[in-house]
């Protein structure tokens, strides 16, 4: 990615992301452009510049931060109404690493509240607009990340990912999207959705560039006591000859294109010398219905710290503390954050909780078990990102089930802790992207990302 | 599995649990809804887990610890009571109680 020099300087970076920022003000990508002091950040990095100075990595690179990570630029909304007027005194650690590098935040981007959807459709602050066609979604959680980077406002920008929120908008939208091992990136200062399963990671429009934003932001973080050590770099590298392919994917669930640009991308791999091997993961059918058990579970205990009192907003007019409560959580969470949250409470529920939640925690150990096994006869997956691409605006969005089915290739990876990257992998005839992911095993990250170079097309 | 249709009563009861106030008619969307969610998570019935011990997080350690040391903090005691409505004697405001 360009970053700022004696010749191109960090302001004239920064003033150009920022100018496209204002000019695509209609597809509704930000909630906040740090005009300001993103100016002043980039003047700063070009005094340095100008004294002869070391600069970092991403010395004046313009980036977008999802707005559910916490710095005191801009209010912290996670796109939620329960958090407006929240401006955090603290600063997430992949902030803090990626600033220290350099880089410069120019806007926060649209999500669905609290990253509960899969289109970004439910944003308190209404949905994005996909980069590649007005009447389709961005794709969701991170769809004002994925759709910043797409329109080239900024060279890269931050998502999360608990189901597919990074691989899924990536995919959508023509861009690289990767979410790491479990555990590779600090999740400090991070808008806590599910536990077990959230992790932080990158929309690029390069391998490269995702190599180097890894490379800075992996590694261990005390005040994150989930954090693996700093492995990153250090994994020996290994021979990859042999690419699996989930025949439980093959079927016409999946949109005629993608299975074709499957196809096409296996007809590459195998014209490069690789074997492909077909692989059957009959647990991973049941792995949205886990997915949507364990995780509502989480969130309705993530989601019980907002309650209008310490921060964001609060209901007026409550008569006592019990209304203020419940006054504040009605009117500050969107229907989605609802659902989820009472799903969560049921499944939890005494009476429901060894049918739902430990039968969905056993059929995870199920998930876990198949891809040790597929790993086993295979050094890395490629499959597809999701079923379809980028739907109409409206289509799902009233409809719980078909939006969830959307993620049903995505969240078995983070039930499973493995990485994955979404690639680019084409059109469909309308000329919407379509993107497939590369799955490893846990902490084969630089491998996956190093070894999706031979994907590109010649 | 238990599926069973969701009663409006269900429906209240959750939002209590959750502390929503929900109106009627968020209540009927949500028992659509959750009726919905509900059947189709349902469908785990089909596989058999006889034996197969559960897994609740993928992290690869357990009881990480850290010294037991005061560690300098990144907001203070003013920069967090600002965030909130209204404070006095450096506490948190709300309405009554009881």
């Amino acid at each position: 990615m360009k970053t700022a020099n004696k010749i191109v300087s960090a302001v004239r970076l920064v003033q150009d992301a920022l100018d496209k920022a204002h000019e695509f003000s209609d597809y509704n990508i930000f909630t906040f452009i740090n005009d300001e002091v993103a100016l002043k950040k980039a003047r700063e990095i070009d005094a340095k510049i100008a004294r002869g100075e070391k600069v970092g990595r991403l010395a004046g690179v313009p980036y977008a931060l999802k707005d559910n990570f916490l710095s005191p630029d801009g209010e912290t909304t996670a796109s939620a109404k329960i958090l407006t007027g929240f401006s955090s005194p603290v600063t997430a650690t992949a902030v803090a690493k990626l600033e220290a590098e350099g880089a410069i935040m120019i806007g926060r981007t649209n999500l669905d509240a609290f990253a509960h959807g899969s289109s970004t459709e439910n944003s308190y602050f209404g949905p994005t607009l996909n980069a590649f066609d007005r009447t389709r979604v961005a794709g969701g959680s991170s769809g004002g990340s994925a759709v910043a980077v797409a329109l080239n406002i900024v060279e890269f920008a931050t998502g999360t990912d608990t189901g597919g929120s990074i691989r899924q908008p990536a995919s959508f939208n023509g861009v690289y999207g990767f979410k790491p091992t479990y555990g590779c990136i600090s999740r400090y200062g991070v808008v806590a959705m599910a536990s077990s399963t959230d992790c932080v990671g990158f929309f690029t429009k390069s391998s490269e560039d995702m190599n180097l934003l890894m490379e800075i932001a992996n590694g261990k973080d005390s005040k994150d006591l989930t954090t693996l050590d700093n492995y990153y770099n250090d994994v020996e590298s290994k021979e990859i000859r042999k690419i699996g392919i989930v025949k439980d994917f093959d079927n016409d669930s999946v949109a005629p294109e993608i299975r074709k640009a499957l196809s096409d991308k296996c007809e590459l791999l195998k014209s490069k010398g690789y074997e492909i091997v077909e692989l059957e993961m009959p647990a991973l059918k049941y792995a949205l219905a886990a997915y949507y058990i364990i995780v509502p579970a989480e969130v309705a205990s993530n989601l019980s710290r907002y309650d209008g009192v310490r921060y964001g907003f609060r209901s007026d007019n409550s008569a006592d503390l019990d209304g203020l409560y419940a006054n504040t959580r009605d009117e500050g969470f969107m229907p989605e954050n609802k659902r989820r949250i009472m799903i969560g409470n049921f499944v939890l529920s005494s009476g429901f909780y060894d049918a739902y939640f430990l039968k969905a925690a056993k059929v995870r150990t199920l998930i876990i078990k198949e891809y040790e096994q597929a790993f086993k006869q295979c050094d890395f997956l490629l499959t597809p990102v999701s079923p379809n691409p980028a739907f109409k605006l409206g289509e799902k969005v009233n409809d719980p089930v078909a939006m969830y089915l959307e993620d049903m290739m995505s969240v078995s990876l983070n039930l499973a802790g493995v990485p994955g990257l979404a690639i680019p992998a084409g059109e469909t005839d309308k000329g919407l992207p379509i993107g497939l992911q590369l799955v490893g095993p846990r902490r084969s990250d630089k491998a996956l990302i190093t070894f999706s170079k031979e994907l590109e097309n010649e | 599995m238990v599926f069973m249709k969701v009663e409006s009563d269900t429906i209240y009861h959750l939002a209590d649990l959750s502390n929503f106030s929900i109106s009627e008619k968020e209540a009927e969307s949500l028992k659509k809804d959750l009726s919905e969610i509900l059947k189709y998570v349902s469908q785990l019935d089909k596989i058999d887990v006889e034996g197969i011990e559960p897994t609740y997080q993928v992290f690869e350690m357990e009881n990480v610890w850290r010294d037991d040391e005061i560690l300098e903090q990144e907001a203070l005691r003013e920069d967090l009571l600002s965030l909130t409505k209204e404070t006095k004697d450096n506490q948190i405001k709300v309405p009554k109680v009881l």
